[in-house]
């Protein structure tokens, strides 16, 4: 992959909100029907992950936290010992088919050695347990998924073209004097003999949807990382192209690179129609199909989506940045029309974001904008200083800044939704645009005189 | 290590950035982890805050854990102070600075050396108290820090004032109907001719904390936040308290009494006549409150006997419990509280009122116990009202922890004579509510609900047959689950595993004989 020469990144003091990222157990735990996933820490863990998650928590989730108590960190408890009755506890409630360990900010301080451990105990209890390390020393919000997905990456099965093949050739000539069947057989290893992966937790309604947009280009995926069920994890191996599906995947994608040996297709993601059809052609072209009707497809997306451009075209937007779908979501408002001042951005891997980058770049071109500065580990606090002069119509944001910037007159949406909601994909275009002009369409005349309901100063 | 699914008091930096946050132009500062300030969307949403919550994080990176600190913190400190000249700046432990073993008090030393801003660490014991301690501790601590200070500058004025006042110590951001509350408490004290000396920490600011002393006594609304720095108060400075909570008629009239003895202490000598409050007490009791009333009507004769099971922090579920008990005459089956450290008072409250004590932090103990006695309604957190959805009876939230519809616009204090009015339909709701969908019941309304046992627990070795599971269903729904759980006793008793219909007309027979 080429890297992108892209002179307006920045780096300031990562001074800023974000969630930590043990909260991907929030959907990860949905999405994994049989896993549960147990998350080693403190107090100050399991306050956030029942805030955070709301009502969520009340539903009998598959997911708890192991609590440590002063007697564990001073070492005074064996800590496997309490792992394992903590474990043989949710094998005997749950019976899951994955335990998957979070570890956080205080398993890596007090260096307790999960990886070590789970090995021992997946033995003595017979469910295999998973280790991933989301915690906030090294990670923010989303890239919790990306540490789950590469831990899990490890433990799927091995995929051998070879023998696979030899299976196909084998059923093809037990079929063959049955030409109905030999057809359809045909047109099934024609489709199978691209293995293609896609990575990324989505909800599987949407993963099907794009699993049809491929389909769509006779090129079918074989599987995908996370499947609905731990059981049904895709093979991986030589001959296996992967392809990512959401911007903070880097370490996914390493790991499949490199431990798995899988090729990876570096491509725009599929969040909006523009980058729904930049996607399918770089897969189409990665496995020399002719994209048919791309162009036709996504002109008429946009044309479904005129009512909502009339609202956002020609309004600015800034980012704070807290979920790393920040430079596909630019990139799709400034193809919307929308002027982008800033993407504040945790962490930008220019290697696995390259596509995605090179995307933007075409894209402030074509609708002659400037590129947006990009900051990596923002500082919140000089963001908000940044927004007072340029006052954009949209600030994407977290939820603590969310309120108070409102009160000043700056219109927010909450980033955490782009997150939940479904961005991906064509049809889903019209969901990402309906959150982005959900406050831009709030206007309320009859308050419209008071345009801050702040009474602090400009100071903070 | 223990399983925990939820818990009902935060950690101890949540509480120290309550009280932090509340008063003016106070910033906190928490050494953590990237994520930890999640205090601050709480704030944010459920208050609906308008500012940015004057808390900001240090983030604990891979770097700060492998070599400390070092200058960051100091750092950040220094930056705080310049950008936005807080009067103070509380250094906020976090599970992971405790763990680090970081020594913040040298941060604040030298971060001291360079800023305009008072620097000062929250002496709070990560791992030994939780929320609602820590908030209790923080408090003290600023206000002994800023009366001691005083104290050697020589700027402290301990004359009181010349008419009656009093302070109101303990109300805070996050609290539960705080504000309202607070409201309602100046209006009580205002309309006994008592002005309002200073209200800490919402709102307060630290120039006038040396004032303090300055009020004729100190009202301590919750147990839980205010009563360390009142005890400190009364040490240090001789300033009585009223502890007790105005809550509920009887309790308001005590509270009211205690105050009048406290007042009439001085105002024989400042004022040279009595304060009298008996005629304001009953006049509010009997016109202005119109929960005495409305316990004599004839819609709380129908609660009469009815069961409650009561949960909660423990200045609120006592206060409710009494409420419960004394004036409308509910029996409350079980009382409880996450309050573990304060047991020995919560007992000593509900002594003779209640008969089961849960003092527990488990929250499926508490829907264990709840599930077993089946009571018409349930006061109780958030908690207890999913635990009432799961087994269909109705939930009155009356403490912390809450979402953001506990923290409502309109005027809804818990306090005082508005308050026992605002409990008074609490109460009827929940009740009345539960009657409704019984009677529906009654009447084949829609009676195709699945039968349930009203229990949470999931062993079941029993088995029953189909035609003595429509039998069951025949049954109204609001003694379906008695009748379930009484034939599944009896079958237990005699070892019998599978029910039949006949078993059921046994156990009937057996429990009516």
């Amino acid at each position: 992959m080429k890297m992108l020469e892209i002179p307006t990144f920045e780096c300031e003091t990562g001074n800023y909100h974000t969630f930590c990222p043990i909260s991907c157990v929030a959907w990860l735990y949905q999405k994994i029907e049989d896993s549960f996933f147990l998350v080693v820490g403190t107090k100050t863990r399991g306050y956030f992950l029942q805030n955070a998650l709301g009502v969520m928590i009340f539903a009998e989730p598959r997911y708890a936290m192991a609590e440590s108590e002063e007697g564990d960190i001073s070492a005074q408890l064996n800590d496997q010992k309490e792992l394992e009755r903590i474990c043989l506890q949710i094998k005997r409630d749950r019976n899951p088919s994955v335990i998957i360990w979070i570890g956080t900010c205080t398993t890596e301080i007090i260096k307790m050695d999960l990886e070590g451990m789970a090995p021992k105990l997946e033995n003595r209890l017979g469910v295999p347990i998973v280790v991933a390390r989301a915690n906030g020393l090294d990670y923010a919000f989303t890239q919790g998924e990306d540490t789950v997905l590469a831990a899990m990456t490890h433990r799927c099965p091995d995929y051998n073209s070879y023998a696979m093949n030899l299976h196909k050739q084998d059923a093809i000539k037990d079929n063959a004097d049955s030409t109905v069947v030999k057809k359809s057989l045909f047109e099934k290893c024609k489709l199978n003999n691209y293995n293609l992966v896609l990575f990324g937790s989505l909800p599987s309604s949407v993963a099907s949807q794009l699993n049809s947009e491929s389909k769509r280009q006779s090129i079918s995926v074989s599987g995908w990382l996370p499947s609905q069920k731990y059981a049904e994890l895709p093979a991986l191996g030589e001959g296996v192209y992967v392809c990512g599906v959401n911007p903070f995947l880097s370490r996914t994608a390493t790991t499949l690179m490199r431990r798995r040996k899988c090729q990876l297709i570096g491509a725009p993601f599929p969040i909006g129609p523009d980058g729904t059809r930049c996607w399918i052609e770089k897969i189409c072209s990665v496995f020399d199909v002719e994209p048919n009707g791309l162009e036709e497809r996504e002109n008429q997306i946009w044309k479904n989506l005129k009512d909502y451009l009339g609202i956002v075209t020609g309004k600015s937007v800034f980012f704070m940045g807290d979920n790393l779908l920040e430079i596909s979501l630019a990139r799709f408002s400034i193809r919307c029309g929308m002027a982008v001042y800033e993407v504040g951005i945790p962490y930008m891997d220019k290697r696995y974001q390259a596509a995605e980058l090179l995307l933007l770049q075409q894209t402030c071109k074509k609708m002659k904008t400037p590129m947006p500065r990009i900051v990596e580990k923002p500082d919140n606090y000089s963001q908000v200083q940044r927004m007072h002069e340029p006052k954009p119509d949209l600030a994407i944001t977290g939820m603590a800044h969310a309120n108070p910037l409102e009160a000043r007159g700056i219109d927010t949406k909450w980033s955490v939704e782009f997150t939940f909601a479904q961005i991906h994909g064509s049809i889903n275009a019209r969901d990402a645009l309906e959150l982005v002009t959900r406050p831009l369409r709030r206007k309320n005349d009859s308050l419209l005189g008071c345009s801050s309901l702040s009474k602090q100063t400009i100071r903070s | 290590m223990k399983l925990a699914y939820w818990m009902y008091a935060g950690p101890a930096h949540i509480g120290t950035s309550r009280v932090a946050s509340s008063f003016r132009n106070v910033h906190a500062i928490m050494h953590a982890p990237l994520g930890d300030d999640y205090f601050n969307v709480m704030r944010s949403t459920s208050e609906r805050e308008r500012d940015f919550t004057p808390v900001t994080a240090s983030v604990v990176d891979r770097h700060v854990s492998a070599r400390g600190s070092q200058e960051k913190v100091i750092n950040n400190i220094s930056r705080k102070d310049e950008e936005q000249c807080p009067d103070l700046i509380v250094l906020t432990p976090t599970c992971t600075s405790s763990i680090l073993q970081e020594d913040l008090q040298n941060f604040v030393d030298r971060a001291s050396l360079s800023s305009e801003s008072d620097v000062t660490p929250a002496d709070v014991n990560y791992h030994r108290v939780n929320e609602l301690q820590a908030a209790d501790r923080t408090l003290e601590q600023i206000v002994r820090h800023y009366l001691d200070r005083a104290r050697k500058q020589g700027t402290l004025d301990r004359s009181v004032t010349d008419a009656p006042s009093a302070n109101i110590i303990g109300i805070s951001t996050l609290g539960f109907h705080n504000q309202h509350d607070c409201r309602e408490l100046k209006r009580l004290l205002g309309e006994s001719g008592i002005s309002v000396n200073q209200i800490i920490p919402e709102g307060g600011s630290l120039r006038y904390l040396k004032d303090l002393p300055r009020a004729w006594f100190n009202t301590v609304p919750y147990r839980e936040v205010g009563l360390m720095t009142a005890i400190f108060l009364e040490k240090e400075y001789g300033m009585p308290y009223v502890s007790v909570t105005p809550m509920g008629i009887s309790d308001t009239a005590k509270f009211i009494a205690q105050m009048e003895e406290i007042v009439n202490a001085w105002a024989s000598v400042l004022l040279e006549r009595e304060l009298n409050y008996k005629l304001y007490v009953e006049n509010q009791t009997k016109f202005v409150s119109q929960a005495a009333w409305f316990s004599k009507s004839i819609d709380c004769q129908n609660l009469a006997g009815k069961e409650a099971a009561i949960f909660g922090d423990a200045t609120h579920a006592a206060s409710i419990t009494k409420i419960l008990v004394r004036e409308t005459g509910i029996r409350v089956r079980c009382s409880g509280t996450y309050c573990k450290h304060d047991a020995e008072w919560f007992n000593e409250q509900v002594q003779g009122l209640r008969d089961e004590i849960p003092v527990t932090e488990d929250h499926t103990k508490v829907g264990d116990t709840i599930a077993l006695i089946e009571p018409s309604a349930i006061f109780g957190t958030q908690m207890e009202r999913h635990i009432g959805k799961r087994i269909d009876i109705p939930c009155g939230v009356i403490s912390s922890p809450v979402h953001i519809q506990n923290f409502p616009p309109g005027y809804r204090p818990f306090l005082g004579y508005e308050g026992t009015n605002q409990i008074a339909d609490l109460i009827y709701n929940s009740f009345n509510l539960g009657m409704e969908d019984h009677l529906l019941d009654v009447f084949g309304g829609h009676d195709t609900k699945e039968v349930s046992t009203k229990s949470l627990s999931t062993d079941r070795n029993l088995n029953w047959t189909s035609e003595a599971e429509s039998e069951l269903k025949k049954i109204p729904g609001f003694v379906r689950g008695k009748i379930k759980k009484n034939t599944e006793v009896f079958a237990k008793q005699n070892d019998i595993t599978e029910i039949t219909v006949d078993v059921m007309y046994a156990a009937k027979e057996k429990s009516s004989s």
